[in-house]
């Protein structure tokens, strides 16, 4: 070989961990492959969507698990125009922040829009669900905006 | 609608990581070497410690390094460890041995099995040589020495370990 030529070549190194879900997100991951999405009321009277196991003021365990709407309204979002081969879609979308109805705070996921300029703060957006629901957050497949699900 | 599966307990959460690795000049000439069948080394022109797997500079002197030698298919045990328990992906069936091994000519120890050897009666000084792959499959890789396996010859004294020529402790010091 010359002096010069530089080997290289590619690798993958995976982790491959399991996670205990734990009873709180545990439930909302059996909700989402039930196709419901359930938060949980805090001691202030607001539902968190995800749950949370601990009160964010208290401290103390919550377990007042509230059924929350499959539909809601954009509070913030982030078109990705050239989505990685680990975004959960392969065309381009948005991440957004959700306020689902029922909740009373935004949870991040995925909006499947056919441009940005169709997406703007306030729009409301509905589930679509995963064609098989196994009990992960991609049971949710994407959000999508409510006028066009309908 | 209501599920009569067991609630969620667990989720896989596995995480790739995707490199393109560049071994860069003398790393990339210790893999070529290897593809021949040889281990390689190269000598600091400061302090002349050989260093195995060569990166190009000496971590003492700072200076680069040039100089590439042919090491010794025989080495010698400078620590191991028995593994007992099961890696997931491993094809390796526990309990066997990880070894870092000083080849002869080297002043620097790396990671390799021993194998064809008894477990318990391995220890720090025993003199061990290369098995390698048939010569087909050989590639750019350190497995193409598939394991270590205990030569009968007489153990390095500890103060040894690391200092021995390339021709072993009859040979003069490197």
């Amino acid at each position: 070989m010359s002096p010069t030529e530089v080997l290289s070549e590619a690798f993958e190194l995976g982790f491959t961990y399991t996670r205990s879900t734990g009873p709180v997100v545990g439930r909302f991951l059996t909700g989402l492959r039930d196709r419901r999405i359930e938060g949980v009321r805090a001691s202030d009277g607001r539902v968190m969507v995800p749950p949370m196991e601990y009160d964010p003021d208290t401290a103390a365990a919550l377990d007042d698990f509230v059924e929350v709407g499959q539909q809601g309204e954009i509070v913030s979002w982030c078109w990705v125009s050239e989505p990685r081969k680990a975004h959960p879609l392969q065309q381009p979308f948005a991440w957004a922040m959700i306020r689902l109805d029922g909740a009373d705070v935004p949870m991040i996921h995925c909006v499947s829009a056919a441009s940005e300029d169709q997406l703007a703060t306030g729009a409301r957006v509905q589930v679509r669900w995963a064609e098989e629901t196994r009990g992960h957050i991609a049971d949710i497949a994407c959000f999508e905006l409510a006028e066009v699900a309908q | 609608m209501s599920d009569a599966r067991e609630p969620v307990t667990g989720i896989e959460a596995p995480v790739y990581l995707q490199y393109q690795f560049t071994a860069g000049r003398a790393p990339s000439r210790f893999l070529s070497a290897l593809k021949q069948g040889r281990l390689t080394g190269q000598r600091c022109p400061g302090c002349s410690q050989v260093y195995i797997p060569p990166r190009g500079a000496c971590p003492a002197c700072g200076i680069a390094t040039e100089e590439e030698v042919t090491l010794s298919n025989k080495a010698t045990v400078q620590s191991f460890t028995i593994v007992y328990i099961p890696i997931p992906g491993n094809p390796i069936k526990p309990p066997y041995i990880v070894a870092n091994l000083v080849p002869d000519g080297a002043n620097i120890s790396f990671i390799h099995l021993l194998s064809e050897c008894v477990n318990e009666e391995v220890h720090i000084g025993q003199r061990v040589e290369a098995v390698w792959k048939p010569e087909a499959e050989w590639d750019y890789k350190m497995d193409n020495i598939l394991y270590y396996k205990p030569l009968e010859e007489p153990d390095v004294p500890v103060e040894m370990i690391g200092k021995l020529g390339v021709d072993g402790l009859e040979g003069k010091q490197s």
